[in-house]
């Protein structure tokens, strides 16, 4: 059914725009889509619209109500809440938008490079890889940037890195199912190389795979950046982030519960927009994704 | 018939309503009834409703489907009117469905036994302690091997004809006064095919059942139905006696459909129906069968024909059944062309197109656990020595049931396996290098493979013009204007139109995808094209067409085909000469015409004698057990454990030799030639 | 059979031992040691590093050291913290049982809620009592734990003071006094694991409902909730099994978080500390053990699988 309004135009560009098409016309993909759109949007212009410099520092302000002037109110350092809750997302975004492309190229071709493999190197890799999975995913993070610092080409580089293997084995497993097939088979036995097979064959058939696996990586990978920057190893202050502003806020919860709500509606909003937009993308694609937990 | 008839389905419509708010009709108008002790044949091909009715019988529609109208009724009881419990009491008692697949139809986490015990608690009056008696008095009526241990074994521990004969014993566990089965023997072997079929007979006329057959195998219908109704575009197209309708059938489609199946009898190929059978959904004017039917006239066209009833007690649908005897029976063209039909095997050609040299292929290969730690001896290879050459321009049928290896075989002469030991020769000089990635573009070339599954053969990423560049590419490097005017051309030999070109495999029929991947075939202008099955997950009436298809550029080109079938009578209709294998070894090989008359290996014997015509007066004979074998014995003739006529110990010990007879007929058998 | 259960259990020793070669190889490819990295100085003080490095014999080549400490590991002793103070297993003993408590808790709450939810979803497909739990759930899901958690602390403790938002219960304590501060992160963490199983489950329902056999037991007159149970359930409940395990393998992870956000004495936050203390000798072993913990759950579940699932059980009985 979701491939009706692809059957008119077979185009591969075309492609691309019934499928957007398609998802938009889903609830799911149509509230989806806006909520990413809008932070993404935001995330750009927020610091040519944001009323107040974040850093500015007020003490007579500090951890005020909302009022007309501060329409979150003020931090414990008197920062306008309204302000840095604006600007929260731009370091979460550019970090895991530029780590989430890597992660699924890195995985992704390492997975359809063992799916390819076969035999017994392949399952000796997969047991290395499943033992390096066995560690807690936050264990192996903090290890890196505790030595290395939270800069970010530091920070870059992890996400990337640790994400991106847990795409080896859905690339890995996609493969497997693409191979089986006759097609690729008949590809073969037309002496066609190997290359040309992996080119024109497997990757036209994994990538729409791979494509919403992206899109829950960066879900994933928002989540994680933000407990980093709770717990105090992501972002640096005074840049404003939404983890780091919950976790400083948190303290004065009992009397000022006004820091919290603004991070906590933006930061959810965008992860709920992305892992709908990815679930319509799924159904849109026709693609059967098993629950799993992350990482 | 005073007495209203025992399974009653009156104006039946059935249908769903599509995700843009269109009613779909699935089942128009239609009406049925069922006489206890009659058994009525429903014959249709895909989109004919044909499953959608037998389970309508039982008051069930699969999920999104609806009855729209009409009545349905058994032993008097409005079953779409029925409360669930109620409806609960009658299906698996007294009326009971026989499902298709009965391999997914089996809960996986039950046993055996459990399962049939369930069938008696709901619907049987016995008592719980006599339950495991009973149960193994059912298993044995349905001749399972050793219903004791059976009991306590799970559906995935037996073979596909095991497993139907647990879904017929559970169906007999509520002893029903009716019987509906869908396609129960789709899949299975043409030999367990066989035994449940006549299983279904003998039981049908002892509880003097009413019954209901579902199939599109006209064999297995002629066997065991006294009328036959066929179906098509979800209307009842034609309804009368089995005689009536598959020996002289008054509506033009059903008379197409058995024209185009390929008989033992017959010596040419079978005449091709064209076109496809409407999906639901699409929107008909006139009778459905009007762009496909020889007969067709404006009116045809226009107005849909009602079911009339004739004289001789027939009912058909169409407004020309007097003129049927104006439709084709035979395939003319083959008519004339019955010596070279085949392709005429060319003195000057001579020389064999392709050897088989001692050739042996093993598929296991030990995992890094096996190979460290047990040390158990090699299986016996899955093919083993197998000697045959095949002469330019000829078609070699290779025959057998699942097992046989005949994929194998073919997927060696690709290079898609490495065979064991053994070579191929390709025209009598230059050897073939195992492997595919190892050989020349000229041998690459020259050799080509059709698959069987249209669907999984074609890219469905991919455009037609996309799929047939591939191979103009790689072997003559066409571009641009060339490409397309010869992708053009290539569409026009298997008869396709040039605006298929930017299509996706997704928008075609099964027909239409396999004719595209015979036309990638043909790009490469190969000598050798090797078919797997090609025919085999095509609807009835296509079949032929794509038989007819292969005949045709054979004869333009003079290729070299090597046809893999299960089915004897599509490889009979096409090949020049046969070769019958069991378990990975030839049995026999010899021209088609001999091979199939005799004298024969006892295999053969076997297999010919388990295929069902669709003939009434034919009685298939059912000679060995259909036991399935999971490999092949170590030692000896491979059909040793299954052999009606073995003669004992050397059957086990020695390889059987080659017997001899005319035309190159060759037995490999310790009988000797006198005796077969 | 035996031997397949033998073979499973060999794999999950390799995968442990394999798991402890990349814990230690990773922390030797780390620039410095143990003893710069604590004491955060590579030139100064050459005595005191020297000192260090003695207390912990960093001296000797790296393959003795590895050999020393996997033994170790294997008869419980894990070795000094960095400091040279303390005993690693003391250390970890008490706040390893605390996690313990606090995952055993989630999970007795989450799994058979898990388990109820995603049949009642998957057989309920699409209409009430699907969308709320499975909208609730897609929230639970995607919205970090320190994010929940942080609002049911707002909810629960801040507005209606119904529960503490902070344990204050040293490590040492006996359980008992963990209530009823333990609530909140029990509910916290069961949250989460409740949202991911269920989806599971409701897939796995929803996926068998569809199937032949269950459309057979239907058409053989097996009343509904009969074919339900005996039919159907069995079925899509088995690949639940390696779900809870996967999920428990996550929650090992996830419980950091929660133990930081509540202040809860257990492994996890003894974990966090080690790191901001650039504690390595520490940080690796609290690594061993949560692996071993997450390999073992992974053997466990698919023994059990091997059980419960008939094709398995049978593949190696009847041969």
């Amino acid at each position: 059914m979701s491939t009706a309004a692809l059957t008119e135009n077979p185009a591969k560009r075309q492609r691309y725009v019934a499928v957007l098409l398609d998802v938009m016309s889903r609830p799911s993909g149509a509230i989806g889509l806006s909520l990413v759109v809008f932070h993404v949007c935001l995330a750009i212009i927020s610091p040519v619209i944001a009323p107040y410099d974040f850093k500015l520092q007020d003490a007579s302000l500090m951890l005020s109500q909302p009022s007309n002037a501060h329409w979150l109110g003020a931090d414990h350092l008197g920062r306008d809440i309204f302000s840095r809750t604006m600007l929260g997302g731009r370091e979460a975004l550019l970090v895991t938008g530029i780590a989430t492309p890597l992660a699924v190229l890195w995985g992704g071709f390492v997975g359809i490079l063992f799916g390819l493999t076969g035999g017994r190197l392949d399952e000796v890799l997969m047991r290395i890889v499943d033992a390096f999975l066995s560690l807690p995913w936050i264990l192996k993070m903090l290890v890196l940037i505790v030595t290395f610092g939270t800069g970010l080409e530091v920070l870059i580089p992890t996400l990337a890195f640790f994400y991106g293997i847990p795409v080896i084995r859905i690339a890995r497993a996609a493969t497997h199912d693409v191979i089986a097939r006759d097609f690729v088979w008949a590809a073969k036995a037309r002496g066609h190389s190997r290359i040309s097979i992996i080119w024109r064959e497997l990757l036209p058939n994994v990538l729409d795979t791979l494509m919403v696996e992206g899109a829950m990586r960066w879900s994933w990978m928002l989540l994680a950046f933000s407990s980093l920057s709770f717990l105090g190893f992501g972002v640096s202050p005074p840049t404003p982030d939404w983890g780091l502003m919950i976790s400083d806020a948190r303290g004065y919860m009992s009397f000022a519960p006004w820091g919290v709500i603004g991070p906590v509606v933006a930061l959810s909003s965008l992860i709920i927009g992305i892992n709908l937009t990815a679930d319509a993308l799924a159904k849109a694609l026709g693609i059967d994704r098993a629950q799993k937990a992350p990482v | 018939m005073s007495a209203p008839a025992f399974i009653n389905i009156q104006n039946l419509s059935v249908g769903y309503t599509s995700q843009s708010g269109e009613i779909i009709r699935v089942l128009r108008d239609v009406s049925l009834s069922i006489n206890r002790g009659e058994s009525i044949g429903l014959v249709g091909e895909s989109g004919s409703g044909k499953s959608t009715l037998a389970l309508a019988a039982l008051g069930f529609f699969k999920r999104g489907l609806r009855a729209l109208g009409g009545d349905v009724e058994f032993d008097g009881i409005d079953m779409l009117a029925l409360e669930r419990d109620d409806l609960q009491a009658i299906r698996g008692g007294r009326l009971a469905l026989i499902p298709q697949n009965s391999g997914q139809s089996l809960t996986p986490t039950l046993r055996i036994g459990q399962q049939v015990a369930e069938a008696l608690r709901l619907h049987s009056q016995l008592d719980e302690s006599d339950f495991e008696a009973r149960v193994v008095e059912l298993l044995t009526q349905v001749r399972l091997p050793e219903p004791a241990t059976m009991v306590s074994r799970f559906p995935h521990e037996l073979s596909g004809g095991q497993q139907q004969r647990v879904a017929v014993a559970m169906a007999l566990a509520g002893e029903p006064d009716a019987l509906l089965l869908d396609e129960p023997t789709t899949g299975l072997d043409v030999t367990t095919q066989a035994h449940i079929l006549e299983l279904l007979r003998d039981l049908a006329s002892e509880r003097n059942m009413a019954m209901l057959y579902v199939s599109h195998d006209l064999g297995a219908i002629s066997r065991v139905c006294d009328r036959v109704v066929v179906m098509y575009a979800g209307e009842i197209a034609l309804k009368g006696t089995t005689k009536q309708v598959l020996l002289a059938p008054r509506h033009p489609y059903a008379h197409g459909l058995l024209a185009s199946i390929p008989r033992l009898t017959q010596t040419s190929l079978p005449l091709a129906l064209d076109g496809r059978p409407p999906m639901p959904g699409e929107t008909i004017t006139g009778c459905a069968f009007a762009d496909r039917c020889g007969l067709a006239d404006e009116r045809c066209r226009s107005t849909p024909p009602p079911l009339k009833q004739l004289e001789s007690g027939e009912e058909v649908r169409c407004f020309h059944p007097d003129r049927i005897d104006q439709l084709p029976v035979v395939n003319k063209a083959a008519a004339n062309k019955t010596v070279t039909q085949k392709g005429e095997v060319s003195a000057d050609h001579g020389g064999d197109a392709l050897g088989l040299n001692q050739l042996a292929i093993s598929y296991a290969k030990p995992s890094l656990w096996n190979q460290l730690f047990s040390s158990g001896s090699t299986p016996p290879a899955t093919v083993d020595n197998i000697n045959i050459s095949i002469r330019t321009g000829e078609t070699l049928g290779l025959v057998g049931e699942s097992g046989s290896g005949k994929s194998t075989i073919l997927k060696a002469i690709a290079g898609l396996i490495s065979p064991k030991t053994g070579h191929l020769v390709l025209n009598g000089e230059a050897r073939l290098t195992p492997k595919v990635e190892d050989r020349p573009a000229l041998h690459l070339r020259q050799i080509q493979m059709i698959f069987q599954n249209p669907d999984d053969s074609l890219n469905p990423r991919h455009t037609i013009a996309q799929i047939l560049a591939q191979p103009l590419r790689l072997y003559f490097s066409l571009t641009g204007e060339e490409l397309r005017q010869r992708s053009i051309e290539l569409l026009e030999r298997v008869r396709l139109g040039s605006h298929y070109l930017d299509r996706l495999p997704s928008q075609l029929s099964g027909g239409e995808k396999q004719r595209v991947a015979v036309a990638r075939a043909f790009a490469a202008e190969p000598a050798i094209v090797l078919c797997d099955e090609v025919t085999s997950a095509l609807d009835v009436s296509v079949q032929a067409a794509v038989l007819d298809l292969l005949n045709e550029l054979k004869t333009q080109q003079g290729t070299t085909y090597i046809f893999v079938s299960h089915d004897l009578a599509v490889v009979k209709a096409i090949s020049n000469r046969v070769a019958v294998l069991y378990q990975g070894r030839l049995c026999e090989i010899g021209p088609a015409d001999a091979v199939y008359s005799g004298p024969f290996h006892p295999y053969t014997d076997v297999l010919l004698g388990a295929v069902l015509e669709p003939d009434p007066d034919f009685v298939p004979k059912l000679s060995a057990d259909d036991v399935v074998e999971l490999s092949p014995p170590e030692t000896g003739c491979p059909f040793q454990r299954r052999c009606p006529r073995k003669l004992g110990k050397i059957c086990e010990t020695d390889t059987p030799p080659a017997r001899l007879f005319d035309n190159g007929h060759q037995i490999n058998c310790h009988i000797p030639e006198t005796d077969l | 059979m035996l031997t397949m259960i033998l073979r499973r259990i060999f794999l999950g020793l390799a995968t442990i031992s394999i798991v402890s070669l990349i814990i230690f190889a990773g922390v030797e490819i780390l620039p410095g040691d143990a003893c710069t990295q604590y004491l955060e100085q590579d030139q100064a003080d050459v005595e005191l590093l020297e000192k260090c490095r003695d207390d912990l014999n960093l001296n000797r080549p790296a393959h003795q050291r590895y050999t020393e400490w996997a033994l170790g590991a294997l008869t419980g002793d894990l070795g000094m913290s960095v400091n040279g103070e303390a005993k690693i297993s003391d250390l970890v003993g008490a706040r390893f049982a605390n996690s313990l408590l606090l995952a055993f808790f989630a999970l007795l709450v989450g799994v058979p809620l898990a388990m109820l939810l995603g049949v009642i979803t998957g057989l309920w497909r699409d209409r009430k009592p699907d969308i709320i739990f499975s909208t609730i759930a897609i929230f639970a899901m995607t919205i970090p734990e320190f994010v929940s958690a942080t609002l049911l602390i707002l909810v629960f403790s801040v507005w209606l003071g119904w529960l503490p938002g902070i344990v204050l219960t040293s490590a040492g304590s006996p359980i008992s006094e963990f209530f009823p501060e333990i609530l909140l992160p029990v509910i916290v963490l069961s949250l989460v694991m409740t949202a991911h199983v269920m989806r599971m489950v409701r897939s796995s329902v929803i996926e068998v409902m569809a199937s032949d056999y269950v459309q057979m037991a239907t058409l053989k007159g097996v009343p509904y909730w009969q074919m339900v149970f005996r039919h159907a359930l069995p079925n899509a409940l088995l690949p639940a099994i390696n779900v809870v395990a996967l999920t428990i393998a996550w929650l090992l992870g996830g419980v950091v978080v929660i133990e930081v956000v509540f202040n809860y004495p257990g492994l996890g936050r003894m974990m966090i500390d080690a790191i901001s203390d650039r504690d390595l000798p520490v940080v690796q072993a609290i690594a061993l053990i949560v692996a071993s913990i997450y390999v073992c759950i992974n053997l466990t579940a698919d023994l059990m699988t091997m059980i419960a699932n008939p094709k398995l059980r049978t593949m190696y009985l009847r041969k």
